[in-house]
Formats: C-alpha cells, sequence, structure tokens
C-alpha cells in the first residue's frame, strides 16, 4: 500500500540576517491513507515548517514531499489546518466561522447545505446552540472545537494539527482528546499532529515520530501499542507508562541532554 | 436609561448657558466685548439664511476632504502594510509630513490656488486628515498574524481573497479609530482654509466677516454652529462604526 503522505530527505534552511537558518536536515516521514501519525520534538527544532510543506505553503529546499505520490506544488484544498491559536474570525458567527472554507473551496454545494454541514460537524464536537455566538463569548476549549470543525467542514484528506490543544488546560485538554477519536471515526482523514504532550501522542497516534533538535531529522519513530478503543484509562497502564519512558529518554537525546538512567 | 441619557446632558447644557448669561450680566460687559447666549438666537435669527448656505458649504467640504482622505489613506495603509519595503521608505516621510503644522500649509495652498475656494478648502480637509488613515490601516494589515493568512492560503485562496475576507474585516475597528479622529480634524481644516481665504464662503468665512465688523454675537452663534455640526459629524462616525464592526465591542462578561 503506498502511503498518502511521503516525506523524503527533506532539507530546508530559512534564509535571516545572519544568513541560513537550516531547520530540516534529511527528514523522513509516512503516513499511510487512514493514519494518525503524531511528532514530536523539542521546541524551535522545524516541527511547524514541516506541517508548512505538507499543506503546500512552501517548498524544501530539498527532498521531496508527496500528497498520493504526487509532488506537493502550492497549497491544495485537500489540506486542513489547525493551529494553537484557534484564528477564528471575530466577526463572524461560530457557524459562518466553520463554513468559511466551503467559500473558498471549489464545491457544489447549496448555501443550505453548507449550512447543514457546519451545523452537522458543531454537534459532532459538543457545540450544539452555540451556532450563532461570536467566538469572543466561547471558553478557549470551545472555540479549538470551533477551529477543528472549520479545518475538516470542507472533507480534507489531510488533517494538520499544530499544537491544538497546548494553550488549555489539563481537563479541557483531555476532553477535546476524546472529541478527536470521535470525529475521527466520524469523518475519517489521515493525520498529523504535532504536539508537545506525550500522553497526547500516544493518546491519539498511531505512530508518534520523534524528531531531533534544530536542524531537525527524524531520530527515532515508534508505533502505538493501543487500538482503535481507546480510552484514558489505557494512559495508565504499565505498557503505557513505558512507551512514555522511551520517548521521554528520545526526547533527552534530541534536546541533546544524555538520558537519565530509569530507576 | 434613554430618558436619563437625554436629560442629564440637556440640564448640564442649560446651567452652563445660565451661569454663560450670568458672567456677561454681572459684569455688565457690552456686546463687543463678550456675547451673553440670548444675544446668539437674534443673531442667528438675522443670518439664518446664511447660516443654512455656508453650513452646508462648510459641511460638504468637510464630508468630501474627509472621503479623499479615506481612499488615499487606505490606499497608502494598504501599500505599507503588505509591502515591508514600501513602509521603510515612506513612513519617515510620512511622519515627516504630518509634523508640519497644517496652519502654516493653509496659507500656501491659498495663494497656490488664488480663488478655487472648493478645491482649496478640500485640499486642506483632506492633507490635514488622511494620516491617522494610512498608519492605522498599515498597522493593522502589518499585524495581521500569520496563521489568519495560512488558514485561507492553505485553501488555495488568492490574495485577493485574503484581503476582503480577512485582512479588511479585522482592520475595520482600527479603521473607524482613525476616522474618529480625521473627522475632527478635517473639519478643522476646512474651517481654517475658509477663515483665511478672503471673498469665501462657509460658516469660517462668516466667522470671519462678524470679526471685521466686531459683531461679537454673530461670532459666537458661528461657534455654536460649529459646534453642532462637528458633533453631528462625529456620531455620523460613530453610527457607522457600530454598523461596520459593531462586532469589536467587547460584550460586558
Ligand atoms: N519564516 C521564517 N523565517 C526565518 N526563520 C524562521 C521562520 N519560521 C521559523 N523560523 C525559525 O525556524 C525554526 C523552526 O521553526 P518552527 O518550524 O516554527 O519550529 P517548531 O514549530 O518546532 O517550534 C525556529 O528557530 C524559528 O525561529
Ligand atoms: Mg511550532
Amino acid at each position: 500500500m503506498t502511503n498518502l503522505i511521503e516525506i523524503k530527505g527533506v532539507r530546508h534552511a530559512y534564509k535571516t540576517q545572519d544568513g541560513p537558518l537550516p531547520v530540516l536536515d534529511g527528514l523522513d516521514v509516512s503516513v499511510p491513507e487512514g493514519g494518525f501519525v503524531a511528532v514530536v520534538g523539542p521546541s524551535g527544532c522545524g516541527k511547524s515548517t514541516l506541517t508548512r510543506l505538507i499543506a503546500g505553503l512552501m517548498k524544501p529546499d530539498e527532498g521531496e514531499v508527496r500528497l498520493h505520490g504526487d509532488l506537493v506544488k502550492g497549497p491544495k484544498s485537500t489540506v486542513g489546518m489547525a493551529f494553537q491559536n484557534p484564528v477564528l474570525l471575530e466577526w463572524r458567527t461560530i457557524l459562518k466561522n466553520v463554513m468559511l472554507p466551503l467559500e473558498i473551496v471549489p464545491n457544489r454545494l447549496s448555501a443550505r447545505e453548507k449550512e447543514d454541514r457546519a451545523r452537522e460537524l458543531l454537534a459532532l464536537v459538543g457545540l450544539e446552540g452555540f451556532e450563532e455566538k461570536r467566538p469572543s463569548e466561547l471558553s478557549g476549549g470551545m472555540r479549538q472545537r470551533a477551529s477543528l470543525c472549520r479545518a475538516i467542514v470542507h472533507k480534507p484528506e489531510v488533517l494538520i494539527l499544530d499544537e491544538p490543544f497546548g494553550a488549555l488546560d489539563a481537563f479541557t485538554r483531555e476532553d477535546l482528546w476524546q472529541t478527536m477519536l470521535k470525529v475521527k471515526e466520524r469523518e475519517p482523514f489521515t493525520g498529523v499532529l504535532i504536539t508537545h504532550d506525550l500522553r497526547e501522542s500516544i493518546f491519539l497516534a498511531d505512530q508518534v515520530v520523534v524528531l531531533s533538535g534544530r536542524p531537525a531529522r527524524t531520530q527515532y519513530v515508534m508505533d502505538v501499542h493501543l487500538g482503535a478503543e481507546r480510552t484514558l484509562d489505557d494512559l495508565y497502564t504499565p505498557e503505557t507508562a513505558e512507551a512514555l519512558n522511551t520517548l521521554r529518554h528520545q526526547i533527552q537525546i534530541a534536546q541533546g541532554r544524555a538520558p537519565e538512567v530509569a530507576a | 436609561m434613554t430618558l436619563r441619557a437625554v436629560l442629564v446632558p440637556l440640564a448640564a447644557l442649560v446651567i452652563f448657558g445660565l451661569l454663560w448669561e450670568l458672567l456677561v450680566w454681572a459684569n455688565g460687559w457690552p456686546n463687543y466685548k463678550m456675547a451673553s447666549p440670548s444675544d446668539l438666537w437674534p443673531a442667528f435669527w438675522k443670518f439664518r439664511w446664511l447660516f443654512l448656505e455656508y453650513g452646508w458649504d462648510t459641511l460638504w467640504r468637510t464630508v468630501v476632504g474627509l472621503l479623499v482622505a479615506v481612499i488615499f489613506g487606505v490606499g497608502l495603509g494598504m501599500i505599507m502594510g503588505f509591502s515591508r519595503l514600501m513602509r521603510d521608505a515612506l513612513y519617515p516621510l510620512l511622519v515627516g509630513f504630518n509634523a508640519i503644522p497644517k496652519a502654516t500649509v493653509v496659507p500656501i495652498i491659498a495663494l497656490l490656488f488664488v480663488g478655487q475656494h472648493d478645491m482649496n478648502t478640500i485640499l486642506i480637509a483632506f492633507l490635514i486628515s488622511f494620516f491617522p488613515i494610512a498608519v492605522s490601516v498599515s498597522i493593522g494589515l502589518s499585524t495581521l498574524e500569520p496563521e489568519y493568512r495560512d488558514i485561507l492560503r492553505s485553501l488555495g485562496a488568492s490574495n485577493l481573497t485574503i484581503f476582503w475576507k480577512i485582512a479588511l474585516p479585522k482592520t475595520l475597528p482600527e479603521f473607524f479609530g482613525a476616522l474618529k479622529v480625521a473627522v475632527t480634524l478635517a473639519f478643522i481644516g476646512t474651517n481654517l482654509m475658509e477663515i483665511v481665504e478672503p471673498h469665501g464662503r462657509g460658516l469660517g468665512h462668516l466667522f470671519d466677516s462678524g470679526k471685521i465688523s466686531a459683531d461679537y454675537p454673530l461670532m459666537f452663534a458661528v461657534l455654536i454652529a460649529l459646534a453642532l455640526m462637528g458633533i453631528l459629524l462625529y456620531y455620523v462616525v460613530v453610527a457607522l462604526e457600530k454598523i461596520f464592526a459593531g462586532w469589536a465591542e467587547r460584550s460586558p462578561t
């Protein structure tokens, strides 16, 4: 089976005032269709750069980024994105915010169908009754839910999540993890999740990729031992503890520190 | 709320008028020294047709000057907001221009285009008021968070779409904030020119005629008319802001 997302030997440097800043240095990531890969790594190592490459917002200096085997040459409407900052439009209602991509991506939906689609998603993430509210009237977690709806309203093949839950408190975050699983079940997508929360990476993804410090390359890849049916309890089993420990050590190596010896 | 909102300022106004009348009466000031409120209405009534005619002149010149300032200011703001190079190039120039006291520009313009009353007045109203608009639009556009752009760009939206759907509406609150300043400035500009230009028209000119004939009641009546017109212009902008950028008002939580 070919991978939907295929990233091979990607190198990239930003041009800055102090000369080129190498950010990615030999990055390999592949995600099969329907797969969900979490990417973790030290802060500033180039994770967001990776998402911008997949979204076609920029091109790498070297190497290949392919979707369905085709080289990514520019933005494609088959991609959806959500960030840590929900970037909702304050002058629009939540419903109209979610409908935004349908105004841009070519489609045959009628106005009625667009609205129904947005309402259906809002109900799915638990925002029923908030359709006519403004973003400023919602809590941080609710805004992030709306942002998620906007990212998938046009049924993208690839969903890119760049630390979407990073600014939320621990309890809200766990709520959103469960919402995320529910969404994945109802609205199938191939996902890339950037995160700095190792438990989040294990709970949501089926593969975790650890990047080295800047310039980033693929340092370690771990298949998650959990199946499709997951509960928060699965995060407190010995297997999960071991997986977390392994990831933690890899992060320490990525940060350039020797791993602490586990007791 | 509504009744109170009307009665309180009205009461303040009446008290202010009474104190003013009392001050003039107690000092026994004659009309050529200081006008009292009771003199204003006769002065106003005597020149009521001139007030209407010249008031209209002042109003439309201010509005046209402001419209030109909006078009020019938004255009300039867009150029500076989207291009780093243009911002670096134009900003010092703009600040330097704005630093010139506009009162000094008034006689220059008046001498440059002698007799072109309408054009001169509109020109000054425009020159004096476009700066805050240009600056606010450029700042609004250049501080747009990159994620906003990325969300739309990743869907394949053009730059024009990004401008219409995000950059423009997001800048509206800053724009209206600047417009409130600009409308006051344009009004000042209009009146400066009308006062300075000989054989002109407009309320500024009427004020100047009052000065020449030492008609204090007329001068004060013009001031009152100008105040009313200034309030009107300001609240028209406030109303427009409510309509187009009302979402930016923080709802009390
Ligand atoms: N447009 C840019 N120009 C120059 N440097 C950049 C740019 N974007 C990101 N960087 C730098 O590249 C590095 C990686 O950025 P990023 O991919 O955002 O990291 P991460 O998301 O892993 O924290 C950082 O050091 C950042 O400062
Ligand atoms: Mg990042």
